[in-house]
């Protein structure tokens, strides 16, 4: 079975496949994930606020981000990011807009949705004594949440958000659609320049297989060193 | 903005001599939910099986389990269905691979089985949250009963368990849904497929988009609201079941 097997061509392709190919994985997935949790906090924040139409706005966005395919949402920001660019910019036509930046755009805006669940909850977690002192500190709405609400909703989170950062990681190989060099994209190219598909794809599996899975070891280390202080 | 918006695109004649645009989104919905289906019956069989084995007493067995869910669980859904699609042909003796590349339809059942093991793991993580947050004395009871291991999950901690497992279930097919779409890839064109092949036809990139986001929201609402009723009328008496 492995005897007409090449490892030379993985060896040979190293260099492209992790300098290019996983450093734009990885460079994806941490700015996503810190875009998303950014806006993902926001859009919890509008949801949470009680102000009708925001929480709606918030809430629809979500809705709507959560029932679609992320494929079909890579494909819908693939087109739709020249001309939100064009918006934003007020140039006479659609931007052009590079394949990382689009991809980015769309993960950021996706991510928000899946992180902003996570965030609700972590904010709805804590106990209402927490923004009563706060207020009754004379804290304003900010302050409140920048100093006591969020901080306890973001550490009392962090293993759920670690673990769909870790999904996110795994997502980013969907840009794949759009033949961007991913580290997959970077294996397929490899694989079908040299016809070498069993050896590279086998690669691309272990690769992502021990990323992940010492990925989710350390986040299981760190919610039971969490869990002890509460 | 300076796009040309054509709405009345959908009924105009698609040039693959099928019927209208609308009719090419229509059968990659069929496709779409097709897949679907097949591959959550896949999940949910194999998704019970390693979620008890991760339940019961013998190590082996819920090491076993543990080391099925990680697997699938470790791999993005893509690589997956690349090593089932163009690596297993090759790797199995020849005669196999001939027979798996040369059967027809080879994208619908890669898809249903790659998608169905990837949703496998995480139907058995349900499982096992499932079955463990039954109160202990279920079990008890029914070993005191004299039941078998067997017969204390078939007739006693199984039941139990999917009545209440029901909402996070219904979350994990909508994700089985919208996953049929990472089979474009090897070449399946179910609904998200068809909207990019109509984009690519017509020209009309947004209308194809929104009418495939469109029929992909009208899907999440029907399986949740058939949901809530399959939940209602199997709710356990005497258990809070939410609103």
């Amino acid at each position: 079975m492995f005897a007409s097997f090449d490892f030379d061509v993985i060896r040979r392709s190293l260099p492209y496949l992790f300098l290019d190919g996983m450093t734009f994985t990885l460079t994806l997935t941490g700015l996503a994930a810190l875009g998303g949790l950014i806006f993902g906090t926001l859009i919890a924040l509008m949801r949470l606020s009680g102000h009708k139409l925001l929480g709606r706005i918030a809430g629809l966005y979500v809705d709507l981000m959560r029932s679609l395919p992320l494929v079909l949402v890579i494909f819908w920001f693939y087109f739709l990011v020249p001309y939100i660019g064009q918006w934003v910019t007020g140039a006479s036509r659609p931007v052009r807009v590079g394949a990382f930046t689009s991809s980015l755009v769309t993960f950021i805006l996706f991510e928000a949705a899946y992180f902003s669940e996570i965030m609700r909850a972590g904010i709805q977690s804590i106990s209402k004594g927490q923004p009563a002192a706060a207020n009754a500190l004379g804290l304003t709405y900010a302050q409140t949440m920048r100093y006591v609400v969020l901080p306890q909703a973001f550490r009392n989170m962090l293993p759920v958000l670690l673990t769909q950062t870790i999904v996110l990681f795994q997502d980013t190989s969907l840009v794949y659609v759009l033949s961007i060099p991913d580290f997959l994209g970077a294996a397929s190219k490899v694989a079908q320049r040299d016809g070498r598909l069993v050896e590279m794809y086998l690669f691309a599996a272990i690769v992502y297989f021990v990323i992940s899975c010492t990925a989710s070891f350390g986040v299981r280390r760190l919610q039971a060193r969490i869990s002890i202080v509460r | 903005m300076n796009y040309h918006w054509n709405w009345s695109i959908f009924w105009e004649p698609a040039p693959n001599g099928t019927g209208t645009y609308l009719d090419m989104l229509l059968s990659g919905l069929v496709l779409t939910i097709e897949t679907a289906i097949c591959a959550w019956i896949i999940a949910l069989v194999f998704g019970t099986i390693f979620g008890v084995l991760r339940t019961l007493p013998s190590k082996t067995a819920s090491r076993l389990g543990f080391a099925y869910v990680e697997f699938f669980r470790n791999m993005p859904l893509l690589v997956q269905l690349f090593i089932w699609f163009f690596v297993l042909p090759e790797i199995l003796p020849p005669s196999w691979g001939l027979w798996m590349k040369q059967m027809p339809h080879a994208p619908f059942y890669t898809a249903a089985i790659g998608i169905g093991l990837f949703m496998s793991a995480r139907v058995a993580e349900q499982t096992r949250a499932g079955i463990s947050s039954l109160p202990r004395g279920q079990k008890l009871a029914a070993t005191a009963l004299g039941l078998t291991t067997a017969q204390t999950y078939r007739y006693v901690l199984l039941p139990m368990a999917f009545r209440i497992m029901i909402p996070p279930l219904t979350s994990e097919f909508l994700s089985t849904i919208k996953n049929t779409s990472v089979a474009i890839t090897i070449g399946l064109i179910e609904l998200t497929g068809e909207a990019r092949a109509m984009q690519e036809f017509s020209f009309q990139v947004f209308e194809a988009f929104t009418g495939a986001t469109v029929l992909y929201l009208l899907i999440n609402i029907v399986v949740v609201i058939a949901m809530r009723f399959l939940e209602r009328a199997l709710a356990v008496p005497g258990y809070i079941t939410g609103k």
